[in-house]
């Protein structure tokens, strides 16, 4: 078998007409073309070294260096070249660039030609030539559609360990590197009158009359020469060639502050409102972009009115091996030959069912390449001139291994002729690029005359459509169509724009006779030929009763690839809707979504990559914490210490059981800033609160701080924090770090929505005051020598829960909350957020006689651990005030967010689970945070389960881990041995039920 | 530094240094500012004609209107919400506004000291609209001076203050995020010039 | 989608923060004989309307205006948008 792969792929490769690819010469450049006196360009397919010029595309300088085989197909690994000239190109995909630059699976057809572009060919082993897999192409029998469907179903087992792993292995098309992306992307904003999409004519005209009205104007268009059509055609527009006319445009709206005229950008999607994604490749065109430029940049378009004039997809017509490299397009044949001065071949056959095919024969002609036949379905084809015409004929099969060699044609005779040709110039006709249209569910309609899909009345918002997208094809239509929505769109908007004399163009029809594909032969004629679904597989899903074209696109995989189909959805629908017997347009099109072409990832992510992914937020002491070498960790968008390694100590638990001990034999301080700060004033301020909060607030006295739980409106606890009153119509709120955001909106909900009459006014001040904790024993003492000595902290005159203003250092404005998290005797000290810095380095000055200690976030999580104070890990989203042992706190006497539901019964159950102590039996054993509980014996089960572990810890003052949890009536289970069990890891250890309060249960530290 | 700042806690900036930090670049540079003082101002329910009038005559010139700041001698206000103004002044001379504000609305409004809750970047130079559609969706280019956007910059909310439409700009963001949109006005500035 | 703001114009959906049905403005009586019921009502009981759906808003990175926004749910067009704050008085909320 491999033998004969083997020479098969020798024969083939002896008979591929390439000798111009061994020659290192243009053998196919034509003279003319607008890229006439371009910069000569080196490049490398697949390792081989051409030319080509500025102004190539990838797929243009292959095709004039003889290239014709430029890929291989998906399932069955055919040789394929370019079908197209543009951004619907199926087939000539490649990998461009190398390393962490590499990008699998870019369209020659857009891949800007610059000097050192390097491309390789993919889906290919061990070459182009000769690649292995193309074995699958003998066994098409059994690759049907479905065939993935059909074949893994059994036995089940086999799926995960074996075919999954081969299917990925050989499906998908290019591979990446695994390097990281050395560029970057970037995005924007940008705000229009009027968005034009697409450059061609209409899209031109359009600009130009929308400019000259004073609008504020963006035109867009992906291909990086303006234009369209006119660079592929040979029209003329009034005096002018096409191109002249097209460079006159250009210069105009470039002359115009008000218009913006955006190459090389890609509208990929029309969202709500007039908002459309755009992406612009600003350095794909070159070796490597400028430092700090950008790659790509995704663009946000705010546009008042829109208008796509995004022209029109030639579709191929489907028979027995169209899939050859050298069978193409016509419309990209004549695109070749009139903008890139190439031709796919130097014989050339062309094939099709409507006047503009004609045009490619003719456009050869002129060149001077040979066109060895116009073979046209139409039994009353028009006349040609210097090539034969089969009129009535069809093609019937190609030959040709690796690349295109003849075409049969069935003659209206009966009879078949061979033709030698190595490109087929393909045309069935145009089909409107309707796809932005279908972006908010828009469905197009069928139009008789033109045989294809146009915008139907269901647009986006302010969206029009103009000129070949809207199914008129001619230029003077083009041109008449872009003035006109112009000036139509403007006039929505107040802006008066006239029609100036419109140029005279080309107005022909192009009289077409649907033919969607040749019924003779038994061989595969292909429709999508990225997918490679045949028309046998279209028949196939029919037979089985795939009846809506939703489903056909799913079975058969039509129109499921990169280019999404634009190429194929067509000639699917068209043979769906006769095997059903109905017409097109009763069997519809499928959906199209964005992005319109595809985006990388590169692109939507923008700048936001890495460290910058997300805004980082620093604590005022960050700068003295790194000097100190603390270790930090992230909580939310916060940098926070997590501890203070010092010498000597070679593990995290070192060092914290150290800041542990020594704040609670001494004194430490911990930067305490990030917990949400709101301020709150007005009359209404304490009732406001008493709303807020589950707990009573309006007897709160001036001059103290009160600990407050807020519950959702389901009775659920949300987050905890204090309220300090200042005066009688001020507080400042605090809350946790994570919820800081949270609770303001909700208290901004309360405001306005709940309570619009209430005098009260919310401001954050989180940022404004650097805070600082300052806990232990000695921290009266501590503070005295920064507290400026005309205010008495003494426990009489500042006892605990006391708050008011201070001066520090001096002057400085400051204040002071006498609050506890850590259960010692504790103090927290604000100063304005600049003096932050040189705060925390006094505080450690000032500590300096009693060995003060900064701790971080893991101290503290211990602290408040041993203290069973609740935290994130409590109020986790499924727990009430009954659950924290905190039921009594919720006022019966007042109306508050959450009362009310909290009282339901089920809340409320005589087995509810409440917040307890664990301490292992064993002290070596480790408690474990999720651990769940369960009876001294028993079966260890769901049914069973009796609470579990919240948040557990090493104490360094109780020498071994402890944990808090929820218990099933725990509050009256003190003493009782239960197992804290693990299934995961299959552990199992008995812990002793104990209060949570571990350390000084009775809080005379903190009150000391 | 000012009068108030005579005890013995040295102030540093949003960005951790000892001076404003400033970046330049071909028609633009950023720089960041640390001498203003900054109070918010909340009229009180069913207050705001008081809170106008009272404000008026400290400020010596009107409360600016939705979407806009103003100045008058060496104050600067902008709106922030409904009923809800920032109000700035040379931080070297008003250390102590919010206070002074205060009693100059009396109980017709709600102040709160903001100072240091903010940092302030200023963008100045003929490339500024390049930059700032890289940064914000605020239409910058149909903007004019005296127009304050709130708007968000790399995730972070800011205070968007036109002086000159396409010359001039003030970005006022959240103080503990001051590294992150620095990073960000400067890495948009490098990507456009 | 754009969000004509009474105060400020139209603005980018993505400065706003979603919340739900514009009915959780009615928030019950705490003191009525069948609050439980009420409060169940309020808080668990929504239409979810294929087409007209009032609803609010919150403008976080804005002016914190909560606003009412009157939105087709199948088409995304926005028929009406209004401050909370006076849809709530005109609702007869008050303290």
């Amino acid at each position: 078998m491999t033998d004969a792969v083997m020479n098969a792929g020798r024969v083939a490769f002896q008979a591929d007409g390439s000798t111009g690819a061994r020659k290192g010469v243009q053998v196919n450049r034509l003279d003319g073309g607008l890229i006439k006196g371009g910069k000569p360009l080196n490049f490398t397919f697949d390792g081989k070294r051409f030319k080509g010029f500025e102004g190539d595309t990838l797929a243009s300088a292959l095709l004039a260096n003889g290239v014709r085989l430029m890929g291989r197909s998906f399932k069955y690994h055919r040789p394929r070249g370019v079908l197209t000239s543009g951004s619907e190109e199926p087939n000539a995909l490649v990998e461009l660039r190398s390393g962490g630059r590499q990008e699998p699976n870019t369209r020659a057809t857009v891949a800007e030609l610059y000097d050192g572009l390097e491309a390789n060919s993919q889906n290919r082993w061990p070459s182009l030539q000769h690649d292995f897999m193309a074995i699958n192409d003998r066994f098409s029998n059994f690759l049907t559609a479905g065939f993935y469907y059909k074949t893994f179903m059994w036995p089940a087992a086999f799926w995960e360990k074996l075919y999954e792993p081969i299917i990925r292995k050989a499906a998908g098309l290019g591979s990446i590197s695994f390097e990281a992306d050395p560029d970057a992307y970037d995005k924007g904003f940008l705000h229009c009158d009027l968005l034009v999409i697409g450059a061609g004519p209409t899209g031109l005209m359009a600009a130009l009359t929308a400019g000259r009205a004073g609008a504020q104007v963006i035109i867009a268009d992906e291909d990086f020469l303006l234009g369209g059509r006119l660079n592929a055609e040979t029209f003329g527009i009034g005096d002018l060639t096409g191109a002249a006319w097209v460079e006159q445009a250009q210069a105009e709206l470039a002359s115009m502050p008000n218009v913006r005229v955006m190459p090389r950008t890609t509208i990929i999607g029309a969202f709500d409102h007039g908002i459309y994604g755009a992406v612009e490749r600003v350095s794909d065109h070159v070796l490597a972009p400028e430092a700090g430029k950008p790659r790509q940049i995704l663009w946000r378009i705010y546009s008042k009115r829109a208008m796509l004039a995004a022209g029109a997809t030639e579709r191929p017509i489907a028979f027995e091996n169209n899939d050859r490299p050298g069978v193409m397009l016509a419309g990209a044949v004549r695109a070749y030959a009139n903008r890139w001065a190439v031709t796919p071949d130097q014989t050339v056959a062309v094939f099709t069912n409507n006047d503009d095919g004609h045009r490619t024969a003719a456009d050869l002609i002129a060149k001077g390449v040979k066109v060895t036949a116009v073979i046209d379905t139409r039994a009353a084809a028009p006349k040609v001139e210097g090539a034969e015409l089969f009129a009535g004929a069809q093609v019937v099969d190609t030959k040709g291994r690796l690349g295109l060699e003849w075409a049969r044609v069935r003659l209206a005779s009966g009879t078949t002729r061979d033709v030698p040709c190595g490109a087929l110039a393909v045309s069935g006709g145009w089909n409107p690029n309707v796809h932005l249209t279908c972006h908010q569910r828009g469905r197009p309609a069928w139009r008789e005359d033109i045989a294809a899909f146009v915008p139907a009345g269901d647009l986006p918002q302010h969206m029009s459509v103009a000129g070949a997208a809207n199914g008129d094809f001619s230029t003077a239509a083009a041109l008449r169509a872009g003035a006109e929505g112009a000036v139509a769109a403007l006039s929505e908007l107040g802006i008066e724009a006239k029609i100036s004399d419109l140029p005279e163009a080309e107005d022909a029809p192009i009289n077409v006779t649907p033919f969607w594909y040749v019924k003779e032969g038994k061989g595969r004629a292909w429709l999508d030929q990225q997918n490679d679904v045949t028309v046998k597989d279209v028949k196939l899903a029919h037979q089985e009763n795939f009846r809506s074209v939703e489903h056909l696109k799913r079975y058969t995989t039509l129109g499921m690839a990169t280019d999404q189909g634009k190429t194929s959805n067509m000639g699917g629908l068209a043979i769906m809707a006769e095997l059903a017997g109905k017409q097109i347009p009763e069997v519809g099109t499928t959906m199209f979504r964005p992005p319109y072409t595809p985006v990388s990832f590169g692109v939507m992510a923008g700048r936001s990559v890495g460290e910058d992914f997300r805004p980082t937020r620093k604590t005022p002491s960050h700068k003295w914490a790194e000097e100190q070498g603390a270790v930090f960790v992230e909580v939310g968008q916060w940098l926070r210490a997590q501890w203070f390694p010092r010498a000597g100590e070679t593990h995290w638990r070192q060092s914290v059981d150290r800041e542990v001990l020594q704040t609670r034999n001494s004194v430490g301080i911990c930067d305490v800033t990030t917990l949400g700060k709101i301020d709150v004033q007005g009359k209404d301020a304490a009732e406001f609160l008493n709303k807020m909060y589950a707990n009573a607030f309006a007897k709160l006295p001036v001059g103290k701080v009160r600990y407050g739980l807020m519950l959702r409106e389901d009775g659920i606890a949300y987050d905890d924090g204090t309220a300090a009153r200042f005066a009688e119509d001020h507080f400042v709120v605090t809350t946790t770090t994570a919820n800081a955001v949270l609770v303001y909106r909700n208290m901004e909900f309360a405001r306005q929505c709940l309570f619009p009459d209430m005098d009260v006014q919310l401001i954050s001040t989180t940022e404004a005051w650097a805070q600082f904790a300052v806990a232990g024993p000695n921290a009266r003492k501590l503070l005295q020598k920064v507290v400026d000595p005309e205010f008495d902290i003494s426990n009489e005159a500042f006892p605990f829960m006391g708050c008011g203003e201070i001066t520090v250092a001096g002057g400085c404005r400051a204040r002071l909350f006498r609050i506890s998290f850590s259960g010692e005797l504790a103090y927290e000290i604000a100063v304005p957020t600049r003096y932050g810095d040189a705060m925390i380095r006094k505080l450690m000055e000032a500590g300096e006689e009693f060995g003060a200690v900064p701790y971080g976030t893991e101290a503290l999580g211990v602290m408040r651990i041993e203290k069973g104070h609740a935290a994130g890990n409590e109020l986790n989203g499924t727990t009430s005030a009954l659950n924290l042992g905190m039921g009594g706190m919720v006022s019966k006497k007042k109306d508050c967010i959450g009362n009310t539901l909290s009282e339901r019964e089920g809340m409320n159950r005589e087995d509810a689970l409440k917040l307890v102590g664990f301490k292992p039996v064993n002290a070596a054993d480790p408690v474990q945070a999720g651990a769940h509980l369960m009876n001294a014996s028993g079966e260890v089960s769901a049914a069973t389960d009796q609470g579990y572990i919240t948040s557990a810890a090493y104490s360094p003052v109780l020498g071994c881990s402890i944990g808090i949890g929820f218990l099933k009536r725990g509050d009256s289970r003190k003493g009782e041995v239960i197992r804290a069990v693990n299934p995961l890891e299959g552990r199992e250890i008995q812990v002793e039920v104990v209060s949570a309060h571990f350390v000084d249960p009775e809080g005379e530290r903190l009150r000391g | 530094m000012g009068k108030f700042d005579n005890h013995g806690l040295k102030a540093i900036s949003p960005l951790g240094g000892h001076e404003p930090r400033a970046d330049t670049f071909t028609g633009l540079l950023i720089r960041e500012v640390t001498d203003r003082a900054l109070a918010s101002l909340a009229a009180r329910q069913g207050q705001a004609e008081a809170v106008k009038s009272t404000a008026a005559s400290y400020l010596g010139g009107s409360l600016p209107e939705p979407a806009s700041w103003n100045a008058n001698g060496v104050f600067a206000a902008w709106w922030m919400g409904p009923d809800l103004w920032m109000v700035s002044a040379p931080h070297d001379s008003h250390e102590l506004m919010a206070a002074d504000l205060k009693q100059a609305v009396g109980d017709a409004g709600s102040v709160v000291e903001q100072t240091d809750g903010w940092c302030r970047f200023d963008m100045e130079g003929p490339r500024c609209f390049d930059v700032l559609e890289r940064l914000c969706n605020a239409n910058v280019r149909s903007g004019k001076a005296g127009d304050a956007t709130r708007t968000s910059m790399e995730h972070l909310g800011v205070f968007l203050l036109c002086q000159t439409p396409g010359q001039g700009y003030s970005i006022v963001g959240p103080r503990s995020s001051a590294a992150s949109l620095h990073h960000a006005l400067v890495a948009a500035a490098k990507s456009v010039i | 989608m754009i969000i004509n703001h009474p105060i400020l114009g139209p603005r980018d959906f993505q400065e706003f923060t979603y919340l739900g049905d514009a009915s959780l403005i009615d928030r019950p009586d705490w003191q009525a004989d069948n609050a439980a019921d009420q409060f169940h009502d309020y808080l668990y009981l929504r239409d979810n309307p294929a087409g007209e759906h009032r609803e609010l808003w919150f403008h976080e990175q804005g002016d914190r205006s909560w606003l009412v926004v009157t939105r087709n749910t199948v088409t995304h067009e926005i028929l009406n948008v209004e401050l909370a704050r006076d849809v709530a008085r005109a609702r007869g909320r008050s303290k």
